[in-house]
This record gives C-alpha cells, structure tokens and sequence, in this order.
C-alpha cells in the first residue's frame, strides 16, 4: 500500500527542498549577478539586482582571450576522459570478470591515491613535468588530468560491470567472439548508461580540476580554471571582472550538466535497484 | 559428429578440488545427463568440457581431437545458460545471428540461417523484438536457437529449465527432447532435477561431490542403482531405507524400497506403522507412515486407499523389490 501524504506535509517538504536547493545555488547565481554589475556596485555591498551592464565581460574579454582557454579546457577534459576511458575499460573489465585474490586490495590501492592531498606531490610532479618539457603542454596536462581522474573512473567502471551478469560474457565467448569482440560487441553497448555517466563526470571533473592546471600551466595550455585565477590574484578586488570571468568558466559545464542530468542521476543510480 | 571423452579431468579451485578425476565416454548422438545435488560439481564439469573454466590436470578429446587448452569458439560447442544469456541490447534476429556474425559468414546466409532456425522454434513473429520483451519460455527458445545456427557438434545446457514455472518447464522439456530427436546431435544437460533426468537422458551420469556415483540409462539407476547415494537421489518420492532387525533378514548392511513397492493392509504385515500425513493427488496417495525403528516411511497406494492419520497400517516390501546394501553404501546383488 502506498504510503499515504498530507498536502501540508508536502508543501512543507516542498519549501524545505526549495531552501535548500537555493542555499546550495546561491554562491553561483550570485556570481552570475555580480557579474552584470559595475566595478563599483560590486563593492557596495550585498544586492540582488544589477544594473545589468556587459562592461566587465567586455573587459575580461579584452584583457585576456576567453576561446583560447575556452579551447584548452575542452581539449583537456575531453582529451583526458578519452584517455582514461581507454585505460579504465579493459582494466575494469579484467577485475569485475576475472578478478584474483589481489583485486580487492589492487582497488583499495587506486583510491588511496586519492587521499593524498595532492600538494604532497607536487615537487615531484613539476620535476618530472619541468625534465621532460611537458611545462605548459597540453599533452602533458592531459596525462595528468587521466592519472588524476583514473582511480574514480575505474571505480566508477567496476561498479557498473559488476552488475553485468557473466554469464552473458561466457555466451559471448562460447559463440566465438574474440576478447575484444566480447568488449566491443557486448560488454561495451551494455554498459553504455554507466560508460556515459563515467564520461560526463570525468569531463566535469577534470573541466573544474584547478590545482594542477593553475600550477602546471601559464598561457599556451592554460583552461579556464587558469583563466579565473588569473583575474583572483592581481586583481582580486576587481569583484565584477572576476564575476564575469567565473561565468564564463563554468557556463559550459553547467550548460552540458544541465541537459545530461538525467543521464548523470541515472547513472550515479545504476544498480541501486534491480 | 560429437564424442566426448573425459581423460582423468580434475579441476581444483585454490586448494578446493571440486572434481578429484573424471573418467567419462560421450557418445555421438547422445542425450546426456548430468544430475546431483547442488555443489556436487557437475555444472563445472559442464563449464570443463564447454572450455569455460581450465582443467587443472587430465584431458578432453572431442571427436577425437584433444581440446585441453583450446578456447571455448574453438570447440564446436554451443552452451545454452541457465539464465539464458541473452544479448539484451541485440534484437532477437541479431541474438540468433551473433556467432555467425562472430564466424564471419555471408550475411545473406546468416540470414537464411536465422529464418530457419526461427522457424524450428517458432520464433518468426518475434524476430525484431528485444530479449526483454519476451517471456520467460521465449526467451529459452532464442538462446537454443543461438546454438541450433552454428550446428555445434555438441549442446551443452546448463539447468536451462530452472528458471521457468512449473507448467512451461513441463513443455520445454518435450521441446528439448523432441529437439535432439530432430537434430541427432550429442547433448549434454546439466540439472538437478531427476525428473527432467529420468525422462530425458539417453545416458545419466549421477555426480556426487564432484564423482561419478553411476552412468546408466535412467531404468538402470531406478532398477539397479550401485549404491545407496544414487539408489536415494533416483526416484520420486525418495527411496526409504532401513538398518539393523529390519535388514538382518536380507543378510544386508542396509535395505532400501521405493515407495512403490511396498504393500499396505490395514490387517498384517511386516513392518506395523501408524499413518502420518496423507499427500492425496488424485491417481496416488503418497502416505507418511511413522514406523518404530525406521522413522518415516513413503507409501505409495492408490488414490482411493481410505485411511486416515493416527490408523494402524501394516507394510510389506514387495518380493524381489529390495534393494541390499552392504556396510560401504554399496549394493549387494
């Protein structure tokens, strides 16, 4: 029997989710506001409305080259979930469809990599980065980016295989397909819903990633990330400006999120439920 | 073609060893079952011969050929699962077409491939649907029909009926039957059910933990079973044994009579019980009968045998009928 609700309870319910909702929001869509605001009114204090002046894009747009690090950070998040989704689908693969005593541990090994704050390495990093010209590269940053990414998106990939059944693998194999024809033909066009979601969140993630694309980069590779800090640490009371370069960073994504989240909570839910 | 031979094969997991050596001749034409409890082995002997899991010592010759390490597409096998396996992003057709696909033939005889084998099992209409909109007997015809395409030299099915209801098991297995009276091509069935092992099998091989127990026709295990597990496990209801003054007449270690052949009268006997639970299903009644020294015995009598629970019955093992087993499990004949 369902369960039965009270309109009042639901209202209530409502208001709360919507207090919430706006409580999270807000730093963003203040951003947005801010950012149609002149130098000016920025530092004035707490407003809700604008004058609704473009002057701060225009200045950001003069005073640096939005697309060029527009560009960089698509090259870079697409380029790293490329890369990490090459390595992490055979990887997953073998540990959900043939795991050894070891995989358990081999896991709990990838993600401790991520516990580590990653200032610990930097020293190291920027040694290897400097010795081998990849200072300021996109190939470089790309490879960092997929390393950074790697153990959340075999995770992520491991959990979803898991709920392939093997079965369905063994027929494969049983009717001849070859290892790779296994991956292709079946395993792959099975795991599309969780593939996709791995990619869209590996994308997000790598598109916001500002330790090491702040500290690796200067102009040729820089994403937007860069593009932000490069308006918060001269200028950092230049609100409106930084405002608007904000916006700008993160429009795309949100853009993209806005019209994958189905795709994402989908995803993010795979298997919860049978 | 489609002899399989089994060659001292033993199959450890880790220190585990599921299956201690195995001698066993598959005959061409063959319909083989492998029956026992659950755990006994006899679904990894099957994952064994179809290439799926490695022996870790002994050999597989089919037809001849030795096949140890060779993969699984390679064999000429064709493997029907449990839970059927099917390629649920694959529309009918494509599921049916897939190892040829694998095997690279020309598409327009795929195609004539296909149209053949949706007919034999009356899948035409179903063709361009997916797997999940199919019923659970469907769905079964779809994977047999991805075996019967690559004209395998053996089928190997996996508990294929245990997922289906009781009615629809019922006709599958006259299907599968009649299927290999078609085909003529070695099967091998894996089940646990020796009802679909009795009236399937050309040949049953009863497996316990991971041993052959006995191989026989199915009238050979119910009338001559070697020893106690297989002369328990063969049969239904189950065979009821007894020890000690009971078996002393017989000269046996232990006796065994199937339900079926023990007379009841409500006058005399040998054995004096009183009436437990009645299981009335119309043409038998199948009495539970508390027996002082043997416990529970099963009774088979005719549907209209009037007694009630708490009667006094007298059973008499029927001439001839008793099954003898020495202090091994062993049968004595």
């Amino acid at each position: 029997m369902a369960r039965a609700v009270s309109t009042r309870k639901t209202v209530v319910v409502t208001i709360f989710a919507w207090i919430v909702a706006l409580i999270i929001f807000f730093p963003i869509l203040y951003t947005i506001i801010t950012s149609f605001k002149s130098e000016t009114e920025a530092i004035q204090g707490f407003s809700l409305i604008p004058s609704g002046t473009v002057e701060s894009y225009g200045a950001v747009q003069a005073q640096s080259n939005y697309f060029k690090f527009f560009l960089n950070s698509v090259v870079l998040s697409l380029g790293s979930t490329f890369l990490a989704l090459l390595i992490s689908v055979p990887a997953a693969w073998s540990m959900a469809f043939s795991p050894t005593a070891k995989t358990k541990d081999i896991l709990m090994w990838m993600l401790s990599t991520k516990m580590m704050p990653a200032v610990a390495v930097l020293v190291p990093i920027y040694l290897i980065f400097r010795d081998f010209g990849l200072l300021d590269s996109r190939i470089g940053l790309t490879v960092m980016l997929t390393m950074i990414n790697l153990p959340i998106v075999i995770w992520m990939l491991y959990t979803y295989f898991r709920e392939i059944p093997g079965e369905i693998l063994e027929a494969a194999r049983m009717d001849g397909a070859s290892l790779w024809g296994e991956i292709f033909y079946v395993l792959t066009p099975m795991a599309v819903p969780g593939i996709a979601s791995t990619m869209l969140l590996n994308i997000i993630l790598a598109w916001n990633e500002a330790f090491w694309t702040i500290r690796l980069t200067t102009t040729n590779a820089a994403p937007l990330t860069a593009f932000i800090a490069s308006f918060s640490s001269p200028q950092g009371l230049f609100w409106a400006k930084l405002s608007a370069a904000s916006t700008l960073a993160i429009a795309p994504i949100l853009i993209m999120g806005w019209f994958s989240q189905k795709q994402l909570v989908r995803g993010l839910t795979f298997g919860a439920v049978k | 073609m489609g002899n399989i031979q089994l060659k001292k094969v033993n199959k450890s997991f880790g220190a585990t060893q599921v299956i201690p050596g195995i001698d066993l001749m598959i005959n061409e034409g063959e319909f083989v079952v492998f029956v026992g409890p659950s755990g006994c082995g006899k679904s990894t002997l099957l994952r064994l011969i179809a290439g799926l899991e490695d022996t870790s010592s002994g050999t597989i010759e089919i037809d001849g050929r030795d096949v140890t390490g060779t993969a699984p597409a390679k064999r000429g096998l064709a493997m029907v699962f449990q839970s059927y396996a099917l390629y649920p992003h694959m529309s009918v057709r494509n599921n049916i077409a897939f190892p040829l696909k694998m095997a690279k033939l020309d598409p327009a005889l795929i195609d004539k491939k296909v149209t053949e084998a949706a007919r034999v099992l009356n899948l035409t209409n179903y063709l361009d649907r997916r797997p999940g909109q199919l019923s659970g007997g469907q769905r079964q015809r779809v994977a047999i029909g991805r075996a019967i395409v690559r004209e395998p030299s053996a089928f190997l099915f996996d508990e294929p009926l245990s997922n289906l209801d009781a009615a629809l098991r019922g006709t599958m297995r006259l299907e599968i039957s009649e299927l290999h009276h078609q085909l003529k091509t070695t099967m091998i069935y894996v089940t646990h059910d020796q009802v679909e092992a009795m009236t399937m099998a050309d040949k049953i091989v009863v497996l316990n933990a991971g041993n052959i127990e006995q191989v026989g026709s199915p009238l050979d295990l119910y009338h001559r079973p070697d020893n106690i597990f297989v002369a328990g496990f063969i049969g239904s209801p189950r065979m009821n044994f007894a020890t000690g003054e009971f078996s002393k007449p017989y000269n046996a270690h232990s006796i065994g009579v199937r339900p079926e052949h023990l007379q009841l009268s409500t006058q005399s006997g040998a054995w004096r019980g009183v009436v437990g639970v009645a299981e009335h299903l119309g043409s038998d009644t199948f009495l539970h009968i508390h027996v002082d020294g043997i416990g529970l015995v099963t009774a088979r009598v005719g549907g209209d045998f009037a007694v009630t629970h708490g009667d006094q019955v007298f059973l008499t093992p029927e001439e001839g009928r008793v099954h003898k087993f020495d202090d091994k499990g062993l049968a004595i004949r």
